[in-house]
Protein backbone atom coordinates (compact mmCIF):
# COMPACT_ATOMS: atom_id res chain seq x y z
CA UNK A 1 0.00 0.00 0.00
CA UNK A 2 1.02 3.51 -0.83
CA UNK A 3 2.93 5.73 1.70
CA UNK A 4 0.90 8.52 3.32
CA UNK A 5 1.51 10.91 6.19
CA UNK A 6 -0.95 12.42 8.09
CA UNK A 7 -0.39 15.76 10.05
CA UNK A 8 -3.26 16.68 12.15
CA UNK A 9 -3.06 18.26 15.58
CA UNK A 10 -4.00 15.63 18.13
CA UNK A 11 -5.68 17.79 20.28
CA UNK A 12 -7.54 20.75 19.71
CA UNK A 13 -10.02 23.22 21.86
CA UNK A 14 -13.67 23.01 20.50
CA UNK A 15 -14.40 25.69 18.11
CA UNK A 16 -11.12 25.80 17.22
CA UNK A 17 -9.69 26.08 13.45
CA UNK A 18 -7.19 23.02 12.50
CA UNK A 19 -5.12 22.27 9.68
CA UNK A 20 -4.82 19.22 8.40
CA UNK A 21 -2.10 18.33 5.91
CA UNK A 22 -1.85 14.78 3.88
CA UNK A 23 0.72 13.47 1.81
CA UNK A 24 0.50 10.09 -0.18
CA UNK A 25 2.86 8.76 -2.30
CA UNK A 26 2.32 8.36 -5.90
CA UNK A 27 3.44 8.33 -9.26
CA UNK A 28 1.04 10.79 -11.05
CA UNK A 29 1.68 9.28 -14.40
CA UNK A 30 -0.48 11.81 -16.65
CA UNK A 31 -1.18 9.22 -19.84
CA UNK A 32 0.61 12.59 -22.01
CA UNK A 33 4.26 11.09 -21.99
CA UNK A 34 5.99 8.47 -24.26
CA UNK A 35 8.01 5.79 -23.05
CA UNK A 36 11.11 5.02 -24.73
CA UNK A 37 9.30 3.34 -28.12
CA UNK A 38 7.34 6.40 -28.13
CA UNK A 39 4.25 4.60 -27.44
CA UNK A 40 2.32 6.73 -24.49
CA UNK A 41 2.39 5.64 -20.62
CA UNK A 42 -1.05 4.95 -19.94
CA UNK A 43 -2.37 7.29 -17.24
CA UNK A 44 -2.25 6.35 -13.59
CA UNK A 45 -3.54 9.17 -11.10
CA UNK A 46 -5.21 9.90 -8.29
CA UNK A 47 -8.76 10.97 -9.27
CA UNK A 48 -10.57 11.55 -6.01
CA UNK A 49 -9.71 12.30 -2.28
CA UNK A 50 -12.02 12.43 1.02
CA UNK A 51 -11.73 13.49 4.25
CA UNK A 52 -14.24 12.30 7.11
CA UNK A 53 -14.63 13.22 10.54
CA UNK A 54 -16.51 10.85 12.83
CA UNK A 55 -18.16 9.62 9.16
CA UNK A 56 -19.13 13.15 7.91
CA UNK A 57 -17.57 13.75 4.69
CA UNK A 58 -15.41 17.49 5.54
CA UNK A 59 -13.46 17.76 2.43
CA UNK A 60 -13.20 16.38 -0.83
CA UNK A 61 -10.89 16.48 -3.39
CA UNK A 62 -10.73 15.40 -7.67
CA UNK A 63 -7.22 15.47 -8.76
CA UNK A 64 -5.81 15.32 -12.34
CA UNK A 65 -2.95 14.90 -14.16
CA UNK A 66 -1.77 18.20 -13.96
CA UNK A 67 -1.17 17.53 -10.42
CA UNK A 68 2.52 16.58 -9.44
CA UNK A 69 3.66 12.84 -8.02
CA UNK A 70 3.05 12.52 -4.58
CA UNK A 71 -0.01 14.67 -4.05
CA UNK A 72 0.05 17.28 -1.22
CA UNK A 73 -3.08 18.28 0.29
CA UNK A 74 -4.19 20.73 2.98
CA UNK A 75 -7.28 22.11 4.67
CA UNK A 76 -8.82 23.78 7.23
CA UNK A 77 -11.72 22.57 9.79
CA UNK A 78 -13.39 23.21 13.08
CA UNK A 79 -12.74 21.20 15.69
CA UNK A 80 -16.40 20.26 17.31
CA UNK A 81 -15.78 16.75 19.28
CA UNK A 82 -13.59 14.08 19.79
CA UNK A 83 -12.67 11.27 17.10
CA UNK A 84 -11.29 10.20 13.87
CA UNK A 85 -9.99 11.83 11.12
CA UNK A 86 -10.16 9.50 8.13
CA UNK A 87 -8.78 9.78 4.42
CA UNK A 88 -9.45 8.15 1.28
CA UNK A 89 -7.27 8.17 -1.97
CA UNK A 90 -9.11 6.74 -4.91
CA UNK A 91 -7.53 6.22 -8.31
CA UNK A 92 -7.05 4.80 -11.70
CA UNK A 93 -6.30 0.62 -11.56
CA UNK A 94 -8.28 0.29 -8.59
CA UNK A 95 -6.00 2.29 -6.75
CA UNK A 96 -7.24 2.98 -2.85
CA UNK A 97 -5.22 4.07 0.45
CA UNK A 98 -6.58 4.94 3.65
CA UNK A 99 -5.23 6.58 6.90
CA UNK A 100 -7.17 7.56 9.70
CA UNK A 101 -5.65 9.39 12.90
CA UNK A 102 -7.73 9.99 16.35
CA UNK A 103 -8.62 13.64 17.69
CA UNK A 104 -9.16 14.67 21.10
CA UNK A 105 -11.45 17.60 21.32
CA UNK A 106 -12.00 19.72 24.95
CA UNK B 1 37.00 58.14 -7.95
CA UNK B 2 38.05 58.26 -4.41
CA UNK B 3 41.14 56.12 -3.75
CA UNK B 4 39.24 53.59 -1.32
CA UNK B 5 36.20 53.10 -3.78
CA UNK B 6 38.66 52.90 -6.57
CA UNK B 7 40.49 49.84 -4.68
CA UNK B 8 36.88 48.20 -3.91
CA UNK B 9 35.62 48.72 -7.22
CA UNK B 10 39.11 46.90 -8.66
CA UNK B 11 39.10 44.10 -6.35
CA UNK B 12 35.35 43.64 -7.58
CA UNK B 13 35.97 43.70 -10.87
CA UNK B 14 39.12 41.11 -10.31
CA UNK B 15 37.23 38.77 -7.74
CA UNK B 16 34.08 38.41 -10.43
CA UNK B 17 37.09 37.19 -13.30
CA UNK B 18 39.27 35.05 -10.61
CA UNK B 19 39.92 31.60 -11.95
CA UNK B 20 38.54 29.05 -9.83
CA UNK B 21 39.36 30.34 -6.60
CA UNK B 22 37.95 28.61 -3.73
CA UNK B 23 35.21 29.51 -1.23
CA UNK B 24 36.52 30.21 2.17
CA UNK B 25 35.06 27.83 4.17
CA UNK B 26 33.02 30.57 6.13
CA UNK B 27 31.60 31.58 3.17
CA UNK B 28 29.77 28.92 1.94
CA UNK B 29 25.78 28.28 1.99
CA UNK B 30 23.93 25.31 1.64
CA UNK B 31 22.03 24.90 -1.91
CA UNK B 32 19.20 25.38 1.06
CA UNK B 33 19.88 29.09 1.19
CA UNK B 34 19.48 29.48 -2.29
CA UNK B 35 16.29 28.23 -2.53
CA UNK B 36 12.38 30.64 -2.32
CA UNK B 37 10.73 30.06 0.99
CA UNK B 38 7.95 27.57 -0.21
CA UNK B 39 10.87 25.09 -0.94
CA UNK B 40 12.16 25.91 2.39
CA UNK B 41 9.44 25.25 4.38
CA UNK B 42 8.86 21.71 2.48
CA UNK B 43 12.26 20.81 3.60
CA UNK B 44 11.69 22.11 7.14
CA UNK B 45 8.72 19.85 7.99
CA UNK B 46 8.67 16.57 7.99
CA UNK B 47 5.32 15.81 7.47
CA UNK B 48 5.35 18.08 4.68
CA UNK B 49 8.74 16.58 3.19
CA UNK B 50 8.00 14.16 0.33
CA UNK B 51 11.01 12.58 0.57
CA UNK B 52 10.11 11.32 4.10
CA UNK B 53 8.19 8.95 2.27
CA UNK B 54 11.38 7.04 1.20
CA UNK B 55 12.61 7.56 4.33
CA UNK B 56 9.56 5.45 5.67
CA UNK B 57 9.94 2.47 3.38
CA UNK B 58 13.81 2.81 4.17
CA UNK B 59 12.63 1.91 7.89
CA UNK B 60 10.48 -1.45 6.20
CA UNK B 61 13.22 -2.38 4.08
CA UNK B 62 15.83 -1.70 7.28
CA UNK B 63 13.90 -4.19 9.51
CA UNK B 64 13.07 -6.77 6.38
CA UNK B 65 15.10 -10.10 6.44
CA UNK B 66 17.03 -10.60 2.94
CA UNK B 67 18.94 -13.13 1.05
CA UNK B 68 20.26 -16.65 1.86
CA UNK B 69 21.51 -15.60 4.98
CA UNK B 70 17.85 -14.38 5.87
CA UNK B 71 19.15 -11.50 7.38
CA UNK B 72 17.97 -8.12 8.26
CA UNK B 73 20.32 -4.32 8.66
CA UNK B 74 18.44 -4.64 11.98
CA UNK B 75 20.09 -8.41 12.57
CA UNK B 76 23.86 -6.55 12.60
CA UNK B 77 23.03 -3.04 13.38
CA UNK B 78 20.36 -3.12 15.74
CA UNK B 79 18.39 0.42 15.92
CA UNK B 80 19.50 2.41 12.61
CA UNK B 81 18.47 5.59 14.76
CA UNK B 82 21.68 5.33 17.28
CA UNK B 83 24.00 2.49 15.10
CA UNK B 84 23.66 4.85 12.01
CA UNK B 85 23.99 8.01 13.60
CA UNK B 86 26.60 10.15 11.88
CA UNK B 87 27.34 7.26 9.22
CA UNK B 88 26.10 9.37 6.40
CA UNK B 89 28.42 12.25 7.49
CA UNK B 90 31.26 10.09 6.49
CA UNK B 91 30.58 8.95 3.39
CA UNK B 92 32.11 7.99 0.78
CA UNK B 93 34.85 6.54 2.79
CA UNK B 94 37.75 4.00 2.07
CA UNK B 95 37.03 0.42 2.01
CA UNK B 96 40.19 -1.39 2.60
CA UNK B 97 38.43 -4.81 0.81
CA UNK B 98 38.11 -2.32 -2.42
CA UNK B 99 41.02 -0.52 -2.12
CA UNK B 100 39.08 2.34 -3.16
CA UNK B 101 36.26 4.74 -1.61
CA UNK B 102 33.21 3.88 -1.35
CA UNK B 103 29.98 5.50 -1.24
CA UNK B 104 26.83 5.06 0.82
CA UNK B 105 24.34 3.41 -1.62
CA UNK B 106 28.11 1.03 -3.00
CA UNK B 107 28.48 0.30 1.26
CA UNK B 108 24.95 -0.87 1.57
CA UNK B 109 24.92 -3.16 -1.36
CA UNK B 110 28.58 -4.74 -0.12
CA UNK B 111 26.24 -5.73 3.01
CA UNK B 112 23.83 -6.46 1.44
CA UNK B 113 25.77 -9.55 -1.27
CA UNK B 114 28.35 -10.18 1.71
CA UNK B 115 26.38 -10.16 4.55
CA UNK B 116 22.79 -10.87 3.47
CA UNK B 117 23.81 -13.04 0.55
CA UNK B 118 21.31 -11.35 -1.70
CA UNK B 119 21.73 -9.22 -4.87
CA UNK B 120 22.53 -5.88 -5.28
CA UNK B 121 19.61 -3.66 -5.55
CA UNK B 122 20.08 -1.51 -8.60
CA UNK B 123 21.97 1.92 -8.51
CA UNK B 124 19.02 4.72 -8.61
CA UNK B 125 16.01 2.17 -7.73
CA UNK B 126 13.67 2.90 -4.69
CA UNK B 127 14.73 0.54 -2.63
CA UNK B 128 18.40 1.66 -2.86
CA UNK B 129 17.50 5.38 -2.15
CA UNK B 130 14.91 4.16 0.24
CA UNK B 131 17.63 2.91 2.57
CA UNK B 132 20.26 5.55 1.96
CA UNK B 133 17.74 8.27 2.92
CA UNK B 134 16.66 6.28 5.91
CA UNK B 135 20.51 5.84 6.95
CA UNK B 136 20.93 9.50 5.62
CA UNK B 137 18.19 10.76 7.95
CA UNK B 138 20.47 9.51 10.89
CA UNK B 139 23.07 12.10 10.31
CA UNK B 140 20.56 14.93 9.96
CA UNK B 141 22.47 18.03 11.97
CA UNK B 142 25.63 16.45 12.02
CA UNK B 143 28.64 17.59 10.65
CA UNK B 144 30.07 16.18 7.12
CA UNK B 145 33.55 14.56 8.22
CA UNK B 146 35.71 13.31 5.45
CA UNK B 147 38.65 11.23 6.18
CA UNK B 148 41.95 13.22 4.88
CA UNK B 149 44.25 10.83 4.96
CA UNK B 150 47.18 8.68 3.06
CA UNK B 151 44.40 6.38 1.51
CA UNK B 152 42.11 8.89 0.89
CA UNK B 153 44.04 11.41 -0.89
CA UNK B 154 44.69 9.98 -3.96
CA UNK B 155 40.98 10.03 -4.78
CA UNK B 156 40.55 13.18 -3.12
CA UNK B 157 42.78 14.38 -5.60
CA UNK B 158 41.69 13.16 -8.38
CA UNK B 159 37.76 14.37 -7.86
CA UNK B 160 39.08 17.51 -7.65
CA UNK B 161 40.43 17.38 -10.48
CA UNK B 162 37.63 16.43 -12.27
CA UNK B 163 36.01 19.50 -10.53
CA UNK B 164 38.22 22.22 -12.17
CA UNK B 165 38.77 20.21 -15.79
CA UNK B 166 36.67 21.52 -18.72
CA UNK B 167 34.85 18.97 -20.40
CA UNK B 168 31.97 19.14 -23.01
CA UNK B 169 31.40 20.39 -26.07
CA UNK B 170 30.01 23.82 -23.59
CA UNK B 171 33.94 23.17 -22.52
CA UNK B 172 32.81 24.16 -18.67
CA UNK B 173 33.98 22.72 -15.04
CA UNK B 174 32.09 22.25 -12.33
CA UNK B 175 34.55 25.10 -10.67
CA UNK B 176 33.38 27.65 -13.29
CA UNK B 177 29.69 27.81 -12.38
CA UNK B 178 30.29 26.69 -8.82
CA UNK B 179 33.36 28.57 -7.55
CA UNK B 180 33.45 31.03 -9.24
CA UNK B 181 30.18 32.24 -10.20
CA UNK B 182 27.80 31.11 -6.72
CA UNK B 183 25.16 33.52 -6.31
CA UNK B 184 24.32 34.17 -10.03
CA UNK B 185 21.73 33.12 -12.07
CA UNK B 186 21.70 30.48 -14.89
CA UNK B 187 18.84 30.53 -16.93
CA UNK B 188 16.39 32.21 -13.93
CA UNK B 189 17.66 29.42 -11.58
CA UNK B 190 20.04 30.08 -8.78
CA UNK B 191 23.76 28.86 -9.21
CA UNK B 192 24.34 27.20 -5.63
CA UNK B 193 27.85 26.77 -4.43
CA UNK B 194 27.45 22.33 -5.34
CA UNK B 195 27.52 21.49 -1.76
CA UNK B 196 26.32 18.30 -1.43
CA UNK B 197 24.58 18.15 2.17
CA UNK B 198 21.12 16.53 1.86
CA UNK B 199 21.75 13.71 -0.29
CA UNK B 200 19.69 11.24 -1.94
CA UNK B 201 17.30 14.73 -2.33
CA UNK B 202 13.73 14.84 -3.14
CA UNK B 203 14.34 17.33 -6.19
CA UNK B 204 10.92 19.23 -7.81
CA UNK B 205 11.95 19.12 -11.39
CA UNK B 206 12.49 14.91 -10.54
CA UNK B 207 8.93 14.50 -8.90
CA UNK B 208 11.79 11.80 -7.27
CA UNK B 209 14.31 10.94 -4.66
CA UNK B 210 17.80 11.12 -6.49
CA UNK B 211 20.74 10.45 -5.40
CA UNK B 212 24.08 12.84 -6.09
CA UNK B 213 25.23 10.71 -8.83
CA UNK B 214 21.95 11.64 -10.49
CA UNK B 215 22.56 15.06 -9.75
CA UNK B 216 25.84 14.94 -11.46
CA UNK B 217 25.05 13.35 -14.78
CA UNK B 218 22.74 16.17 -15.10
CA UNK B 219 25.22 18.58 -14.40
CA UNK B 220 27.60 16.77 -17.08
CA UNK B 221 24.33 16.59 -19.43
CA UNK B 222 24.22 20.39 -19.07
CA UNK B 223 27.74 20.89 -20.20
CA UNK B 224 27.08 18.40 -23.39
CA UNK B 225 29.89 16.14 -21.65
CA UNK B 226 29.81 12.51 -21.47
CA UNK B 227 28.30 11.06 -18.28
CA UNK B 228 29.83 8.00 -16.90
CA UNK B 229 27.36 4.97 -15.82
CA UNK B 230 26.37 5.17 -13.07
CA UNK B 231 28.30 4.00 -10.23
CA UNK B 232 31.77 4.73 -12.15
CA UNK B 233 34.80 5.30 -9.86
CA UNK B 234 35.29 8.89 -11.15
CA UNK B 235 31.44 10.02 -9.65
CA UNK B 236 32.47 8.43 -6.44
CA UNK B 237 36.01 10.27 -6.68
CA UNK B 238 33.91 13.62 -7.69
CA UNK B 239 31.58 12.65 -4.05
CA UNK B 240 34.13 12.62 -2.05
CA UNK B 241 35.78 15.38 -3.29
CA UNK B 242 32.25 17.46 -2.86
CA UNK B 243 31.71 16.16 0.49
CA UNK B 244 35.09 17.52 1.79
CA UNK B 245 34.27 20.51 0.06
CA UNK B 246 31.17 20.72 2.58
CA UNK B 247 33.50 19.80 5.51
CA UNK B 248 31.89 20.72 8.99
CA UNK B 249 28.93 21.70 7.07
CA UNK B 250 25.67 19.95 8.76
CA UNK B 251 23.93 17.37 7.18
CA UNK B 252 20.36 17.75 5.57
CA UNK B 253 19.30 14.57 4.43
CA UNK B 254 17.05 13.90 3.07
CA UNK B 255 16.78 17.69 1.45
CA UNK B 256 14.39 19.14 -0.95
CA UNK B 257 15.46 21.15 -3.35
CA UNK B 258 13.64 23.02 -6.86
Amino acid sequence: MARALINAPAKAKRGEIIEIKTLISHNMETGFRPDNTGKPVPRDIITDFICKYNGQEIFRAELFPAIAANPFLTFFTVATESGTLSFEWTGDNGFTANESVNITVE
Amino acid sequence: MRPIAAVVFATAVLSATAIAAEIPLAERKSGYEFMGRETRAMQDDDTVNPAMLWVLDGEALWNRKEGSAAKSCADCHGDARASMKGVAARYPAFSAARGRPVDLEQRINICRTEQQQSTPLPLESKELLALAAYVGRQSRGMPIEIADDERTKPFLQAGRELFTQRQGQLNLSCAQCHDDNWGQKLAGAAIPQGHPTGYPLYRLEWQALGSLQRRLRNCLFGMRAISYPLGAPEYVDLELYLMWRARGMPVETPAVRP
